[in-house]
């Protein structure tokens, strides 16, 4: 609650100071925001996004807990619709992993993608794996220990610390104990409809734990899978919250020893660097290369970010969005507050019309592509459907938002020149030990 | 204790600064980054894993998609996948990171009854003047049942071609200062050969995986260079030969200077992933468009594919790309004292003589991040004589049987961190660098003696300043 108060005190606070600026008329436009405001308005906008992030995951965890003390269809069903809530702020995070090295560090045990999910429960028999990975098909679930390159790992009490520590066990990056998609996969199961239409279809009798009832998937498994189950449930769910808090820690004013008050101490240039370096590999490298581009060449689910759920759809519209909050310093909260300031479109506007034109219409082309997938997806037709090989609508959907995703990482490029602040390179490319 | 250390330092401040080329504090370089340029700054379990840093962010989904299929599993023909499929018939493993462990390096099985995924045994048998072309062209004459890899794995109804089974016979080697090193020697032996007994000529070589880190640069280095610092009768009377070996570019459809692999048996990064996926992996390219199955194994050459060829013109140049772009982590604490004496041991002890730490990378206009770059790969990618102790008596172009490439030691301080089990020397024997320094023999047998006869304190330097490679 008092996250909450403070949260709408910032904006309205931010809100002010934007109202004054306005009016305070044409020269301070004609100028722009200074960079430091830029700075410090990125930071309130990834502070107020990771605080949604964990509002939407403290959610979950109450919807999963009141599906573990009751599992049932309609528990089941709030628990996954919580799910596919969390991604909304989520996603529109993840803007601020790749320019901020601290984030990306922390990133993998909340979002890491894709995993070899044999690791965590029982998988179809036709389930394909990394064969390099000696816990591929260790079943955490139905096991009180795992061999891992000749270690004997005690798996007996599934703690948060024991999931982390599980993450890329044997050197494997598929092996995903924790995060956003192991949570996923325990509500809704391997997708085993392929390119065709249908999710996940965990059944909620794969957590009640009663002999007779207890289920992996169309078996009948002994009480202990499904209270081991539930007790991973809980646990994943306690991490990530955990995790959530901290990174929204990280963003928060006023806490002197954290990432915001590092990030803001930056010289400016570098500040908008990080901004703008951030946008740009979250719009080309992961959402249009690694997440649309490898998926559609390879026609392949495999390849699907949110696979088990059929969320995908929504999970790279919200990443798209998360670009242009940051690009345009505005943010709808998921409570439909504003957050609205000082932000890189404003910046570029007085330094250069032309280079402001040319993201702007970058930034609409990708929302119209990448609206276009979500609305596709609500009405039916998910992602996993679209990159089918027969499917040429949509497959050109896809390469359509792929193409203006990378519009938009050029005109990010573009941008910076524009900006003075040369090539976009990593933050670390500078940055010695 | 601090006074003298200063001292030290000071002075080998100053004698550095007279080694020229090879020192510290040279112009046109910089040693902190060994990857000029593209050098990332990343000291975890993420370091060999990340693009070259100078690629401007508005390229790098290249590197990104190369990525994705360099690490998610190819599967058995035909699949929904049309891309990603046709694993096999015969095959090592289904992703490239399995044996390149985080891009990193792979490691030999334990013993016996361990898988040795990350590791592949190379095959052949005596070459006669009938094969000139074939040697030639492959390097060597693969073996007439089980072509020039063992595949330890087969897709359902292929047999798979036996399995690779270790055994360690352990020695102790006492250094001066009285220190017991236990070192062990691989014994391999295929169990269950798939295809029937392959023979007493069959010749074998076991091979973990290298890590993928700065092979952009590598292949950069000029021919001119490389070859310059060859000196096949040991001309300059330093007991150190280093010859380079002369294998076959496909592309060029000529013969070219070897570069990649342990016996430097491959001209250019493409060429060499496209060996690797036909080789470990069973998926043809423009490349290498034939299976990798030979005459005798009828159900291999009947299985059906994943696609002509299986591997797509676009993947091969993203996982190509991916290949030459993953970028060399930075030296970290090269300002410890100990570092700096390392180095001047390493340097003084003759380690630097096929450990060569500089190269300047040409031109090319398609790798315009990887040109033009100095940097500190410490290798000459040319082959020595290691000895017999490491020797595999199996030839491959111009390389003796005991004959190897100098490995780069750019990032080997990491290895570790990226991979646990990352194992040292051609066929992973070596568990840490100390065992690996003590393999070393025929032309770097004085070196390595200079090693055995450091003081504890001298050792631990040597140790410390490979650490911050």
């Amino acid at each position: 609650m008092s996250r909450l108060s403070r949260f709408s005190l910032v904006a309205l606070l931010v809100l002010a100071l934007c109202v004054l600026l306005w009016w305070v008329g044409p020269r301070g436009e004609a100028d722009g925001p200074a960079p430091e405001a830029v700075a410090a308005h990125y930071a309130d906008m990834a502070h107020a996004v990771y605080g949604d992030s964990l509002a939407a995951a403290r959610t979950l965890r109450e919807r999963v807990r009141a599906f573990l003390d009751e599992p049932g269809p309609e528990s089941l069903h709030a628990a996954r619709e919580a799910w596919r809530a969390a991604r909304v702020p989520y996603m529109q995070s993840e803007v601020f992993r790749f320019g901020n090295p601290p984030v990306d560090a922390w990133e993998g045990q909340v979002n890491a993608w894709p995993l070899d999910e044999g690791l965590i429960d029982y998988v179809a028999p036709d389930y394909v794996h990394e064969q390099g990975n000696p816990a591929a098909r260790a079943n955490l679930i139905a096991s009180r220990e795992i061999q891992v390159g000749g270690e004997a790992v005690d798996v007996s009490s599934l703690t948060p610390e024991l999931l982390a520590r599980l993450n890329e066990i044997g050197g494997s990056e598929a092996n995903v104990a924790t995060g956003y998609h192991a949570i996923e996969f325990l509500l809704w199961g391997q997708d085993l409809n392929g390119t065709g239409p249908g999710a996940g279809e965990r059944p909620y009798t794969d957590y009640v734990a009663e002999a007779g009832v207890c289920t992996d998937g169309k078996r009948e498994a002994p009480v202990a899978h499904c209270r081991r189950r539930a007790a991973y449930l809980r646990a994943a769910m306690d991490l990530l919250v955990r995790d959530l808090e901290y990174m929204t820690g990280q963003w928060a004013p006023a806490e002197g020893d954290n990432y915001r008050a590092e990030f803001l101490a930056l010289p400016a240039e570098e500040a908008l660097r990080r901004i703008l370096f951030g946008m740009g590999s979250l719009a080309l490298g992961e959402l249009a290369g690694e997440r649309m581009r490898v998926a559609l060449i390879a026609n392949s689910t495999e390849d699907e970010h949110d696979c088990f759920s059929d969320n995908t759809h929504a999970s790279h519209y919200y990443n798209f969005v998360g670009i242009r909050n940051v690009y345009r310093g505005h943010y709808r909260g998921i409570e439909g507050n504003e957050l609205t300031g000082p932000a890189i479109a404003g910046l570029l506007r007085a330094r250069s019309a032309e280079a402001a034109a040319s993201v702007d219409g970058a930034m609409t082309d990708a929302g119209e592509r990448l609206r276009a997938i979500y609305e596709a997806g609500r009405e039916g037709e998910r992602f996993d459907q679209m990159i089918a090989p027969g499917n040429q609508a949509g497959n050109r959907r896809i390469r359509a938002a792929i193409d203006a995703l990378v519009g938009v990482a050029e005109a990010t490029q573009r941008a910076a020149q524009a900006l003075g602040l040369g090539e976009l390179r990593p933050e670390t490319a500078g940055h010695p030990f | 204790m601090r006074a003298p250390f200063r001292i030290a330092a000071a002075v080998l401040a100053a004698s550095l600064a007279a080694c020229g080329q090879s020192g510290d504090t040279d112009a046109g370089g910089d040693p902190a980054r060994p990857g000029g340029e593209t050098t990332v700054f990343r000291a975890d379990r993420e370091a060999y894993s990340l693009p070259a840093a100078n690629i401007p962010v508005a390229e790098r989904d290249r590197f990104f998609v190369g990525n994705a299929f360099f690490k998610q599993p190819w599967v058995i023909a035909p699949a929904s996948t049309a891309a990603r499929d046709g694993l096999g018939p015969l095959y090592n493993t289904n992703t490239c990171q399995g044996c390149h462990i985080k891009d990193g390096r792979g490691h030999a099985p334990r013993g016996p009854e361990d898988d040795a995924l990350s590791m592949l045994v190379r095959l052949s048998v005596p070459a006669t003047e009938a094969d000139a072309e074939m040697v030639g062209k492959f390097g060597a004459v693969p073996h007439p049942v089980y072509g020039g890899q063992l595949q330890d794995r087969g897709i359902p109804g292929v047999p798979a071609e036996g399995r690779v089974e270790v055994r360690y016979d352990t020695r102790t080697v006492t250094l001066a200062d009285g220190t017991g090193v236990e070192l062990r020697e691989p014994r391999l032996r295929i169990a269950g050969p798939g295809y029937g007994e392959p023979g007493d000529d069959l010749m074998t070589s076991a091979r973990v995986a290298p890590p993928m880190i700065g092979l952009g640069l590598l292949g950069l280095i000029p021919e001119a260079d490389i070859r310059a610092a060859a000196d096949p009768g040991d001309a300059d009377g330093d007991g150190i030969s280093g010859r380079a070996n002369t294998v076959w570019d496909f592309a060029a459809d000529r013969a070219a200077l070897g570069r990649f692999g342990w016996k430097a048996g491959q001209p250019t990064v493409r060429q060499q992933a496209a060996a690797a996926f036909v080789g470990d992996i069973g998926l043809t390219s423009q490349r290498f468009p034939t299976a990798n199955c030979t005459a005798a194994q009828t159900a291999c050459a009947e299985a059906p594919n994943g696609g002509e060829p299986e591997v797509s013109a676009e993947i091969m140049d993203e996982v190509v790309f991916y290949s030459r772009h993953l970028a060399v982590p930075a030296r970290r604490d090269m300002d410890d004292p100990r570092v700096r004496e390392g180095r001047r041991l390493f340097m003084a002890s003759g380690c630097g003589g096929c450990h060569t730490p500089r190269h300047t990378t040409g031109h090319d206009p398609d790798a315009p991040y990887l040109s033009g770059q100095t940097i500190y790969p410490y290798t000459d990618l040319l082959l020595h004589d290691m000895g017999e102790g490491l020797a595999d008596h199996r030839p491959e172009f111009e390389a003796g049987g005991r004959e190897w490439r100098t490995p780069p030691l750019w990032g080997v301080g990491l290895a570790k961190t990226v991979s646990p089990e990352a194992g040292f020397l051609h066929d992973g024997r070596a568990r840490d660098l100390l065992e690996a320094v003590l393999w070393h023999g025929g032309e770097a047998a004085a070196a390595r003696d200079e090693v055995k006869d450091m003081s504890e304190n001298e050792r631990e330097a040597l140790m410390a300043f490979l650490r911050s490679l």
